[in-house]
């Protein structure tokens, strides 16, 4: 899955990267418009509900993307969403099908018991970032001690042969580029050297693994600032090929130091996503129903809503979480 | 006079759970009971414990229950603030030593299922895969689950292999290439406290919760069950631990419920 010969990669990245500084700043609905297609194989940067580019999964949603194939790299609302509105078919999964502490995603669940998305490959969550950070070195593979002896392996694309020095079995992971990798950052320049506050998860190593790489940024910011401090710099511009400011973009998920995640919304998502019918009245009103993710963000409760969840981030109020209560 | 003080299963698991965890050791933790018993295993016996979160967090001061792994709350006001990339290859260096697990099913060695009730192909139940999971039960020292026990979760043979404990028996793991010297180290359900026996690897009754016979716990467990020659009762929780828990780690009531 999203395997690719280095030197064909190699040749790619020749023809269709450019190393100019260039400004790349657009909007989502052009950028998803370009650069994703049916079929592709996607990974979102982040982790669960923490730094998702939800502005662009809504969008993609939106533009109804067909067939994609999604890394399920602790794929929580963003794999959810993606699979109840029909738009990835087939998933390689680490961890999917949960909300973590908010309990199991009864609409993924529903699609993959009863068929309507595949699960073609497992993997573990150390695995799947490995396996980007072969393709991040421009290997094919990469050597790990993780998933011997399980069926996680026996269902995974990774392959156990001796080492060479240690003569130990060990686990080796294809190297994995996907076709588009979103990353929603903290802030960034008009080329996308980009800067993440806090924890980075794997979107050092998933930002080189990707073929097109689309930032969303809280903020953009001048060229600079990004110069005064360049060891801040976690993304460099030529890996980037879109750029798009889209404040709150990870709501409901949560933007460390920024907002914490919506549980009042994910409760209404968790309590919708029973059924199929409310699944549609969920995409209605938050999805179709709206033209731009600004127009979204009214909807979810304006800026009330988003002030709230500044103060929850910063530990002013408390967490209201209703999806506790069952 | 002694008191009799009223505590939940869960509220006892945690307890248990926390007694574990040495001093001046390092935990990979997730979600829920897991960061609950060690974060009480901070505030009491042992404050030199390094919390580590899978998604990058490295030494949080928790101010509050994180939802996720990789919540804000899993690094705030941290030592380090790094990547999965730099947490499991930490693990795969060998400087943690505990993890906390949950499962769906586990078998006589510690092997455990979190991908999938029914078979692969066509799920009865879909759980969501392995996670961090397989990479804890691979790369940490000591293993430690947390779950319910009951005859379709303590089973002869587990659905699906999602993470390591013992795989066969005695070098099972070695011989497959895991990290030499590592894997399951206790088995902690709302019943009792299981470990695992030197000779043969296979899960051993330790010790039973208050009120609970070895014959209950047996009788919960599918497969045959070892029971040690001394058997003990597990402590209960102390009033500390109690107010504790309630009052600073889950005041909410998020995990341990709402009393």
């Amino acid at each position: 899955m999203a395997w690719r010969d280095p030197d064909e990669h190699r040749r790619w990245v020749l023809e269709n990267k450019s190393r100019s500084l260039e400004d790349k700043q657009t909007n989502l609905k052009e950028a998803i418009a370009k650069f994703l297609h049916n079929g592709d194989y996607i990974a979102m940067g982040g982790f669960g509900h923490i730094r998702v580019s939800m502005a662009a999964i809504y969008e993609i949603i939106r533009q109804r993307k067909r067939n994609l194939v999604m890394a399920g790299k602790t794929g929580v609302h963003d794999f959810d969403t993606l699979v109840a509105s029909g738009c990835v078919s087939k998933a390689e999964v680490a961890y999917c099908f949960g909300h973590e502490l908010r309990g199991l995603s009864p609409a993924s669940r529903r699609a993959v018991e009863n068929g309507r998305v595949k699960v073609v490959a497992e993997i573990s969550n150390a695995g799947f970032q490995w396996r980007f950070k072969a393709a991040a070195m421009g290997l094919p593979s990469i050597p790990t001690r993780v998933m011997l002896g399980t069926d996680t392996f026996r269902h995974s694309s990774a392959k156990i042969m001796k080492d060479p020095f240690s003569g130990k079995p060990i686990c080796f992971l294809p190297a994995c580029y996907p076709d588009v990798v979103f990353v929603h950052v903290r802030r960034c320049d008009k080329y996308g050297n980009s800067q993440i506050d806090g924890i980075v998860v794997e979107d050092f190593e998933l930002a080189r693994a990707a073929r097109r790489l689309i930032i969303t940024t809280e903020e953009v910011i001048d060229e600079e600032k990004i110069r005064k401090e360049p060891w801040k710099t976690v993304i460099p511009f030529y890996l980037v090929d879109a750029v798009v400011e889209v404040p709150y973009g990870s709501h409901p998920g949560n933007m460390p130091y920024l907002y914490y995640s919506d549980e009042e919304h994910m409760a209404e998502w968790l309590k919708l996503s029973k059924t199929d019918e409310g699944v549609k009245q969920y995409f209605e009103k938050y999805v179709y129903g709206v033209e731009s993710f600004e127009e979204y963000l009214h909807l979810i409760g304006g800026d009330q809503k988003l002030r709230y969840l500044r103060q929850v981030e910063q530990l002013k109020v408390p967490v209201k979480a209703p999806w506790k209560e069952g | 006079m002694e008191m009799k003080v009223e505590y939940s299963t869960i509220e006892l698991m945690a307890c248990a759970a926390s007694k574990i965890l040495d001093d001046k050791k390092s935990i990979l933790v997730g979600t829920g009971l897991p960061i609950i018993a060690a974060a009480l295993a901070q505030k009491t016996h042992a404050p030199n414990l390094l919390i580590v979160f899978e998604a990058g967090g490295m030494g949080p001061q928790i101010p509050m229950l994180p939802i996720s792994v990789g919540d804000s709350r899993t690094f705030y006001r941290a030592l380090m603030a790094s990547s999965m990339d730099y947490v499991m290859s930490t693990a795969q260096l060998g400087y943690v030593d505990y993890s906390f697990l949950g499962a769906a099913q586990i078998d006589m060695y510690g092997n455990i299922n979190t991908t999938v009730i029914g078979s692969h192909e066509k799920p009865k139940v879909r759980l969501p895969g392995s996670g961090g999971a397989n990479d804890a039960g691979s790369l940490c020292w000591r293993t430690i689950i947390l779950m319910q026990q009951n005859k379709r979760k303590f089973v002869e043979k587990v659905d699906f292999l999602t993470t390591p404990g013992y795989l066969s028996g005695v070098g099972a793991r070695e011989k497959a290439g895991l990290p030499a010297d590592t894997g399951p180290y206790r088995v902690i359900t709302q019943l009792g406290i299981m470990g695992f026996d030197e000779k043969t690897k296979r899960m051993t009754l330790l010790s039973v919760h208050p009120g609970v016979t070895a014959d209950q716990v047996k009788a919960s467990t599918e497969f045959k069950l070892i029971v040690s020659d001394n058997v003990t009762v597990t402590k209960p929780p102390t009033e500390k631990e109690l107010e504790i828990l309630r009052t600073e780690i889950d005041p909410a009531g998020m995990v341990l419920g709402r009393r």
